[in-house]
């Protein structure tokens, strides 16, 4: 497995890295304190071409691959988790399947202005009752003839409040199970669609993470995306690319709480030393540093073997298991560190440790985790 | 409108450190950045030729390393750029720097076919801190200048500079060409886009030495052409032992401080 | 260039506008004052401006031994052309061996041209000058690589020697009302097509100037302070000390006050008798500006803050709770 990175990857990775120190960063406590989505920096973020990486050019992407994207969010996400998911579930939840499944009329209709940034993109498959068991959806959509009828509810929709695009798991046909369900784009002011209550999150707290409720929702014929009863599936497979984006965030928390560490350590000073003197802080951010860039490793070689077009599944969940526990790891050991002043809002690193929790839970619990790769190893 | 930026890459101040054993800079590590001054002369010089039309140039003296800083320069919305680069020109102080890049201009000015209006420069490199280069050039060159630009607007043929002064700003009017030097503007410089990064990545930097800049006079550059010398540098050591109240509530610290103050006639 | 032993006289620019000097030239003239005994050679005060005599007086009073006066109308503002111009022709004329000048904006705009016209070399943004004992030329010292760094520069075979010299570094001396000296009034004309700016309109845009270089009490606010409306507790402290507020860099960069309240390396370089830093860390480039200040009281909740290094008196302490208690405190003694 070869992903040494070559110079345009690190040409992008300088670039959003400037942008993150100087952007991103001076905001993160803020919108963690506000909860207010960064509309401004996601606008930013699409005239550098940040919205549409991994798609060709044709479709007003910047005809990079997953590696680039994947370093991209890591690189936002150490300085501010909520930016990573943003650009995550926008990216791999929501343009990825309408590019890999859409028809050419949907990927000319919705992926320009996706990539651009025009449009914000989300994804919604999780329901109140069916969390981890996806397969137990209630939203249902019935065909009208000329058109879908959608009624439902959908829970814990990253970028809901701003999205323009949601890409919408519902039911077709019960008795099928799951492949009796579909898959649609909805777009924001489709009749009978509406955003429900945002959702007060322990961490990640600017991702605009809303229900979304559909009475009546009419949706156009044209808009089922592939085929009829394909839409668990097509769920599945982009959630394998997603959980690539969230390891990468997790990676990326993990990596920025141990840089504000080592900073930190080299400036407090306690028994008369630099806390950064004492063994214990020097094993402990040893250790972090060497299983951080563990998990750094299995999420490129995730990113990579997508880009390879090699079956992925596994090396996603496992780039995804290890990254997000490392993440809450890392984050905890280094509010040790860190003593009285980590627990405090004034130090960024209470916030890493509440923005990483997350990663163990969203597109598949660590646990889901472990039953992909157990699957995957035969071990029934 | 053709515009030439003089930009300089410098070490990141900000990232650098000194040991606190040897008192010596810590320069291992430091990345190089494009002079912050630098990055909004070129933005104003950008925004200024979207508007008006014509080329905008980017001319920087220093190492083959510099490259990578005009490139950056590129992918923001300059059109071509240039490497001053030559052993002859290697321990210039500003009176040389600024000859050499005067010289480079008009040569620049001679490949391209080109006569530049405005020559941007920053107020100042954020290592060395002294404002003359800009200053400078405007005299090798005999033009107008204006420093502490806080934006510039372009009106029936000459421009109005923001001239920053203590409690505000002067308008400032010039005919072209000109020098400007620019401290900060009213707008933040943009970012490169993943497709403008790309195509300055493509883009071969020509080098110009000695051999380029045909007027050029090498007893004025390098070391030969530099009334100043360097005796010697330190790092400052700041050290002083004074009175430290911590864990008293505020009302009792205040007073004390208080106390003292009054105690040393100092109030 | 000629003789270097041709040169003689440290000269000291005195900037002027509409009429009146800005300090800076008069700390200069404090500051050259030792240096010409030590030559023993005069120290002559330059002034160029409109209606100027009496600022030639006064420089002469702080310490000057005589004083070059080009008066005129089209010296009133500061024009590059006409101050260059100006300059240069008394340089060549009366060859002096020393020139320094105050480095504020105007400053260092002339000073650049005035060097390169002469083909002689300029320390920028000095903050000490000495005379280098071996070879008696001046020894510049100013801070680089964002005050990380100091720098001694020399000038060893041009002349003149050439620095600017940071505003607020050095002090002025006493005002000696029986002090006199020659003054040389010289009648140097620009003709108005000489001068290729025009000064369109000055816009004041801050009630009053912000002096940070010249207050003698400065209350400065850091990032500590959190925001822009709690530099309130800031603005009652400096009400009650009559102080002047200042703050740190990363409070400009928040955008929670105007640059021209910036100190530091790259805002102003203050020379307070007391310094107030709170809620500032005491980054490098903070602590480069304030090095010059009698003495410096700081208030951080950080007891590690490198801003303790440097304070004369710190309370360590949250100051959303320390800042009203002294405001209390100096109410208190005046009462």
């Amino acid at each position: 497995m070869d992903f040494k990175r070559d110079e345009l990857h690190q040409d992008i990775l300088d670039m959003v890295h400037e942008f993150a120190v100087n952007e991103v960063k001076p905001l993160a406590a803020e919108i963690d304190r506000t909860e207010e989505f960064p509309m401004e920096n996601v606008k930013k973020m699409a005239e550098m071409g940040l919205l549409g990486i991994p798609f060709p050019e044709e479709y007003g992407g910047a005809g990079m691959d997953t590696l680039a994207y994947i370093q991209t969010v890591e690189e936002l996400s150490k300085y501010c988790g909520t930016t990573g998911v943003i650009v995550s579930a926008h990216t791999s939840l929501c343009c990825t399947p309408i590019y890999q499944f859409g028809t050419e009329e949907q990927k000319k209709k919705y992926l320009p202005k996706l990539c651009s940034g025009e449009w914000i993109g989300a994804f919604a498959l999780t329901e109140a009752n069916a969390g981890t068991d996806a397969s137990g959806q209630k939203t249902v959509a019935v065909d009208k003839g000329d058109h879908w009828v959608l009624n439902g509810s959908k829970i814990f929709i990253t970028n809901a409040g701003v999205a323009d695009v949601f890409f919408v798991l519902a039911m077709t046909d019960k008795s099928q199970g799951t492949k009796g369900i579909s898959a649609f784009i909805v777009e924001k002011g489709f009749p009978g669609f509406s955003i429900g209550k945002l959702e007060d999150k322990m961490g990640i707290r600017a991702s605009s993470t809303c229900e979304l409720v559909f009475e009546d929702c009419i949706v156009p014929k044209e808009n089922l995306v592939g085929e009829l009863g394909k839409g668990f599936k097509y769920a599945m497979m982009t959630l394998d690319g997603g959980r690539v984006g969230i390891a990468a965030q997790a990676l990326g928390i993990a990596e920025g709480a141990i840089e504000e560490t080592v900073k930190y350590v080299q400036e407090r000073t306690q028994f008369g030393r630099r806390i950064s003197q004492f063994q214990n802080t020097q094993f402990e951010l040893a250790q972090m540093q060497a299983n951080t860039e563990a998990a750094k490793l299995l999420v490129y070689q995730a990113a990579c073997a997508k880009d390879d077009h090699e079956p992925f599944s596994h090396k996603a969940a496992m780039a995804k298991l290890v990254a997000s526990r490392n993440a809450s790891d890392v984050t905890r050991r280094c509010l040790q560190l860190y003593g009285g002043y980590g627990y405090t809002k004034d130090y960024p690193i209470e916030r890493m440790m509440r923005d990483a929790k997350i990663t163990e839970i969203y597109e598949g619990t660590s646990e889901v985790q472990m039953m992909v790769i157990s699957g995957w190893m035969g071990v029934k | 409108m053709n515009i030439c930026v003089c930009m300089k890459q410098v070490p990141d101040t900000n990232e650098i450190k000194v040991d606190p054993e040897t008192h010596t800079l810590i320069r291992k590590g430091v990345p190089s950045i494009v002079n912050p001054f630098d990055t909004y002369a070129q933005e104003v010089g950008v925004r200024l030729k979207e508007q008006l039309g014509g080329k905008l140039i980017v001319l920087s003296m220093g190492p083959e390393q510099a490259k990578e800083a005009i490139k950056s320069c590129l992918a923001v919305g300059a059109d071509n750029g240039y490497l001053i680069s030559s052993r002859s020109f290697g321990g210039s102080d500003t009176l040389a720097t600024s000859y050499i890049l005067s010289e480079a201009i008009k040569a620049v000015e001679e490949k391209e076919g080109l006569k530049f209006d405005l020559i941007l420069c920053g107020k100042q490199a954020t290592d060395g801190d002294t404002a003359q280069v800009g200053p400078e050039i405007a005299e090798h060159l005999d033009l107008p200048q204006i420093t502490y630009a806080l934006d510039i607007v372009e009106k029936d043929g000459e421009i109005q500079v923001k001239r920053e002064h203590d409690s505000g700003y002067d308008m400032i009017s010039t005919k072209l060409p000109a020098v400007v030097t620019v401290v900060k503007l009213p707008y933040e410089p943009r970012y490169p886009t993943i497709k403008s990064k790309m195509a300055a990545k493509k883009k071969e930097i020509p080098v110009l030495a000695e051999a380029d800049i045909p007027s050029i006079k090498l007893e004025l550059c390098g070391l030969n052409g530099s009334p100043t010398r360097v005796k010697k540098t330190y790092t400052p050591v700041r050290e002083k032992s004074g009175v430290k109240l911590a864990g008293m509530e505020a009302k009792d610290a205040a007073d004390q401080v208080v106390k003292l103050l009054e105690e040393a006639k100092l109030l | 260039m000629g003789n270097l032993n041709d040169y003689k006289n440290i000269w000291v620019f005195i900037e002027t506008e509409c009429g009146k000097a800005k300090n800076v030239g008069y700390e200069l003239i404090n500051a050259a004052r030792p240096l010409a005994d030590q030559k023993g050679c005069p120290l002559v005060a330059v002034v160029i401006g409109k209606d100027i005599e009496r600022v030639a007086k006064d420089a002469i009073c702080y310490g000057a031994d005589s004083a070059i006066i080009v008066d005129g109308p089209e010296y009133e503002y500061y024009t590059t052309d006409a101050f260059t111009k100006a300059m240069v022709t008394l340089v060549e004329k009366y060859k002096p061996e020393t020139l320094m000048i105050g480095a504020t904006n105007n400053g260092r705009d002339m000073g650049p041209r005035v060097s390169c016209r002469l083909k002689t070399g300029l320390t920028a943004d000095c903050t000490g000058i000495d005379i280098d004992e071996e070879t008696g030329n001046i020894a510049w010292t100013r801070p680089t690589f964002g005050g990380n760094l100091m720098a001694v520069i020399m000038c060893p075979e041009h002349r003149p020697q050439m620095g600017t010299v940071r505003p607020g570094v050095f002090k002025k001396g006493a005002y000696d009302e029986g002090r006199s000296g020659e003054i040389v009034k010289e009648e140097i004309h620009v003709a108005s097509g000489e001068i290729r700016t025009t000064l369109v309109e000055r816009v004041n845009e801050v009630a009053e100037a912000v002096n940070l270089e010249e207050a003698e009490i400065i209350v400065s606010g850091g990032r500590g302070v959190g925001s822009a409306e709690n530099f309130k507790l800031l603005e009652d402290l400096a009400a009650e000390l009559g102080a002047t507020v200042g703050c740190s860099r990363a409070v400009v960069d928040a955008g929670w006050m105007p640059h021209a309240h910036q100190v530091g390396q790259s805002g102003k370089t203050v020379a307070p008798k007391l310094y107030f830093a709170i809620g500032i860390s005491g980054a490098i480039q903070h602590l480069a500006g304030i090095s010059g200040s009698d003495t410096v009281i700081a208030v951080n909740k950080d007891e590690d803050a490198p801003i303790f290094e440097v304070a004369d008196y710190g309370i360590v302490g949250n100051l959303n709770e320390v800042v009203p208690a002294l405001t209390a405190a100096f109410q208190a003694r005046k009462a």
